[in-house]
């Protein structure tokens, strides 16, 4: 479904990602780790076209369903994001305007990409609110980004990215700033969308332990370039680079439990 | 060779610096560029004649030489913007490195006269001195001092605020350094640079406020050559003699473009942060 | 902003007030000139020397300055501010007589600057450092150096001399009247404000809920006009507030050109007749009100921000 073919990622004549490829099919979950600066989210920024400050594709190709999002027009990329791509991130609720409710916020993007009545709309955004298990939705719509906590924050953007049934999932550290319990919940509930609706996802990660849990697929990035990459149980069971060893070996045994 | 260098970095600057130099020449030299023709000596016979080759900008009502006017006019706006420019660098900064250092009720005292001078608008008050005080330039350029000193105390106090507790301070303040010794030599200089771009980009404002208590009559006075004034006085002739008001804004419009850039070409070398 | 916060505010509005009040008091009582000489003379009366020293005993001049200031204040606080010498009526009534006037020409002259800043501020914003950018940054510079009296002469003529299609002087209450003052005003506020909303607006762009809004694959002017130039407005209301302020100080200029017949015009005219009691009571107003409206700008943000609202 998603083909990503030797791009280079540059900011300003800079390259920032060197020759990524990765591929993946529909319902696979892919994560991306590795240390900050690695250029894991600015990957996913591309597959979006949303490369941030001049940030540009200068080598490569992105296929996506056999057609290739390097060649879009604005218009094109558009239409794509929060339909068949959706991205959520780290605190989605950041990426909410901070004046306007969380329905008004909503109805806005559904309308962009559907032509129903506001007040359709408004069901639809109760409708998703309550299937990521979200009580009193009614509620929510009515609320401002600040005023909810971060894992509901986090779920209202998981619901509104699910909106459409995109076909691909992108998700920028989607739990980093949550508490552990909270953790499991998404990514749980990111584990059944793909079983429900067949999504694939590719999840940005610095957390081994999420990746390794999630995952079909590994990708190791170190310094704009991939280090190891492969199926979990491979990369887990110690075919990996001295690099990704060390990763392994800094994730924390939590209450005994050990993912890895 | 450093020139050469320093010429070649900042082209802009010099530029401006340049024009701004040849302006304040021509206001120094005003007597040798205008031919020696007297500012104030009315000819009535010549009143109100529109541009020619004897009189490049036309004469006024009194006939005088409305070129020579706007060229003396620069040394009346020239001096008395920088006048006011330097009192409420040297006042601004003197009560701001106080207020900053000292804290306690002097702070307090001073901030509390530097927050109600914000809080209300200055030039209202300055048009009520200016205009109380009868009308000079003296008092105009006292007016808008007393209304405009604030901002450099402010950021003076909150500058020396940033290093007044920093090491090398306490250490001098340990080992027995003087008070007045402390100011000069570490507190002083440290606000200086902010303060001074803050002043070059003032120019240009402090002169159209001038210029503009002069055209209500609260400035200059008949017959000095004064551009704000010139405009108040082409004023009344708007209909039959336009040049009388177009040269003397047009001289205020140059000079105050010029010296906003320095200012800015100034900020853009001292302060790079800014983009 | 909460009921302690604003306790505090309007106490700091009465004690610069009382400031204001005593520095504008002590500045005409230490002023040359004679107040009863100029009432009279307004008057058209030469009286004899024995006269105007009856008339001063009459009217309290003779006693010390701060026994004056604290009667004039308490009559003040009871809205009575005072005769006027030149006019020979009350200054309250001379004010409010020309608030209305000069409120209008600030409000159009605010209305009609944010209808050029915006766009030119957004087209900046929306093309950093383009071409457009500093062709615009550098149009604003010059406008920011024009003096406003300057501009005021060249429209006036411009469109009064030349085309005269408006009047030369606009002191009828028509619309008319309105058009040419107002354009002066906005004109200089225009390039300061082109700068703010460049700057405001750019840093809205650079907030996490454009990128999020992207992603969803909001349409961008939907974002623009929708999202981020509301929000930018937020720091910018401050700033409005304030110019509306200054705006009713800083009219004179223009009223004085266009004959308007405003605070601003009135006030030139009375520091020009040395009426005492006018300078005073115009000092006061412009300055209270100046300070309301700052304080009903910081209210606003209360209901305007929920984030505000959230903190009540």
């Amino acid at each position: 479904m998603l083909e990503i073919q030797n791009i280079t990622i540059c900011y300003k004549d800079r390259p920032t990602v060197k020759n990524f490829s990765m591929t993946l099919h529909r319902a696979e979950i892919a994560s991306l780790v590795g240390e900050s600066g690695s250029g894991k989210t600015t990957v996913i920024r591309a597959v979006l076209g949303l490369l941030a400050g001049g940030g540009k594709v200068t080598a490569g190709d992105i296929l996506f369903e056999g057609k290739s999002l390097l060649k879009n027009t604005p218009d094109q990329w558009r239409k794509l994001r929060g339909t068949d791509v959706s991205m959520i991130f780290q605190d989605s609720g950041a990426m909410l305007n901070p004046t306007r409710k969380i329905g008004d916020v909503f109805v806005e993007y559904i309308r962009t990409h559907e032509s129903i009545s506001k007040s359709d709309a408004w069901k639809r955004g109760i409708a998703m609110l309550e299937r990521m298990r979200l009580p009193s939705g009614d509620n929510i719509m009515h609320s401002y980004p600040f005023q909810l906590s971060g894992g509901m924050r986090q779920r209202v953007g998981i619901a509104m990215a699910m909106t459409f049934q995109p076909k691909l999932l992108l998700a920028d550290e989607p739990t980093s700033a949550l508490d552990v319990t909270t953790q499991a919940q998404i990514v749980r509930q990111m584990m059944e969308l793909r079983d429900e609706y067949g999504t694939g996802i590719i999840i940005v990660t610095h957390n081994l332990g999420v990746a390794a849990y999630m995952s079909d697929l590994i990708v190791v990035m170190k310094n704009g370039e991939i280090c190891d990459s492969g199926n979990r149980d491979d990369i887990l069971s110690g075919n990996h680079s001295g690099y990704t060893q060390k990763l392994l070996e800094a994730v924390p045994s939590l209450g005994g439990v050990r993912y890895v | 060779m450093e020139v050469k260098n320093f010429v070649k970095k900042n082209k802009a600057f010099c530029l401006f610096a340049l024009l701004a130099l040849l302006i304040i020449l021509t206001a120094i030299f005003a007597p040798v560029v205008t031919g020696g023709v007297s500012p104030t000596d009315s000819v009535l016979k010549d009143a109100l004649q529109a541009p020619s080759a004897r009189h490049i900008f036309g004469t006024d009502k009194l006939g005088r030489d409305i070129f020579t006017r706007v060229i003396y006019g620069a040394r009346t706006s020239l001096t008395a913007s920088f006048a006011v420019v330097l009192i409420i660098f040297a006042l601004g900064t003197v009560l701001g490195v106080l207020a900053g250092y000292f804290g306690g009720w002097v702070d307090a005292v001073i901030m509390r006269i530097a927050d109600m001078m914000v809080s209300f608008p200055g030039m209202v008050f300055a048009m009520a001195i200016a205009g109380i005080l009868g009308a000079s330039v003296r008092n105009a350029v006292i007016a808008v001092s007393l209304v405009s000193w604030t901002k450099y105390a402010r950021l003076a106090r909150s500058l020396v605020l940033k290093i007044r507790n920093r090491d090398y301070v306490a250490a001098a303040v340990v080992t027995g350094s003087k008070t007045p010794y402390i100011l000069t030599k570490y507190m002083i200089p440290n606000v200086i640079p902010t303060l001074v771009i803050t002043a070059a980009t003032d120019i240009g404002g402090m002169m159209l406020e001038l210029a503009g208590l002069s055209f209500l009559g609260f400035g200059a006075k008949a017959p000095t050559p004064e551009w704000g004034l010139m405009l108040n006085e082409g004023r009344q002739f708007i209909q039959s003699a336009p040049w009388m008001m177009l040269y003397p804004g047009a001289a205020i419009f140059v000079v105050v473009v010029v010296f906003n850039l320095l200012g800015d070409a100034l900020r853009d070398i001292l302060d790079p942060r800014d983009e | 902003m909460t009921a302690k916060q604003l306790r505090k505010r309007l106490l700091q509005i009465i004690l610069v007030a009382l400031g204001i009040s005593f520095l504008t008091f002590l500045i005409t009582y230490l002023a040359p000139g004679d107040p009863v000489r100029t009432m009279y003379a307004a008057a058209g009366i030469m009286p004899s020397e024995d006269i105007i020293q009856e008339t001063r005993e009459a009217m309290g001049l003779n006693r010390p300055m701060l026994v004056q200031y604290f009667d004039w204040l308490r009559n003040c606080v009871k809205g009575d501010f005072g005769n006027s010498y030149a006019y020979n009526k009350p200054v309250a009534q001379l004010l409010l007589n020309r608030l209305w006037p000069t409120l209008k020409l600030s409000i159009l002259s605010m209305f009609l600057m944010l209808l050029v800043a915006v766009p030119i501020g957004m087209a900046q914003a929306t093309h950093k450092n383009s071409v457009v950018d500093y062709a615009l940054r550098g149009i604003t510079f010059f406008g920011v150096s024009m003096p406003n009296f300057w501009v005021g002469l060249l429209l006036m003529l411009f469109f009064c001399v030349r085309l005269q299609l408006l009047p030369v002087v606009s002191s009828g209450g028509d619309f008319k009247c309105l058009i040419l003052p107002s354009v002066t005003l906005a004109f200089a506020m225009s390039a300061k404000y082109t700068r703010q909303v460049r700057t405001a607006i750019l840093e809205e762009l650079s907030q996490d809920y454009v990128t999020g809004a992207r992603a969803r694959g909001v349409k961008e002017w939907k974002i623009l006009w929708l999202n981020v130039f509301p929000n930018s407005l937020l720091p910018l209301l401050t700033m409005l507030g304030l110019s509306l302020g200054s705006l009713l100080g800083g009219t004179a200029v223009v009223e004085v050109i266009f004959s308007y017949p405003g605070m601003g015009g009135l006030a030139v005219s009375a520091i020009n007749a040395y009426d005492y009691p006018l300078i005073q009571g115009y000092v006061l107003w412009i300055s209270l009100i100046y300070m309301l409206i700052n304080l009903a700008v910081d209210i606003s943000y209360n209901y305007v921000d929920p984030r505000m609202r959230e903190k009540r």
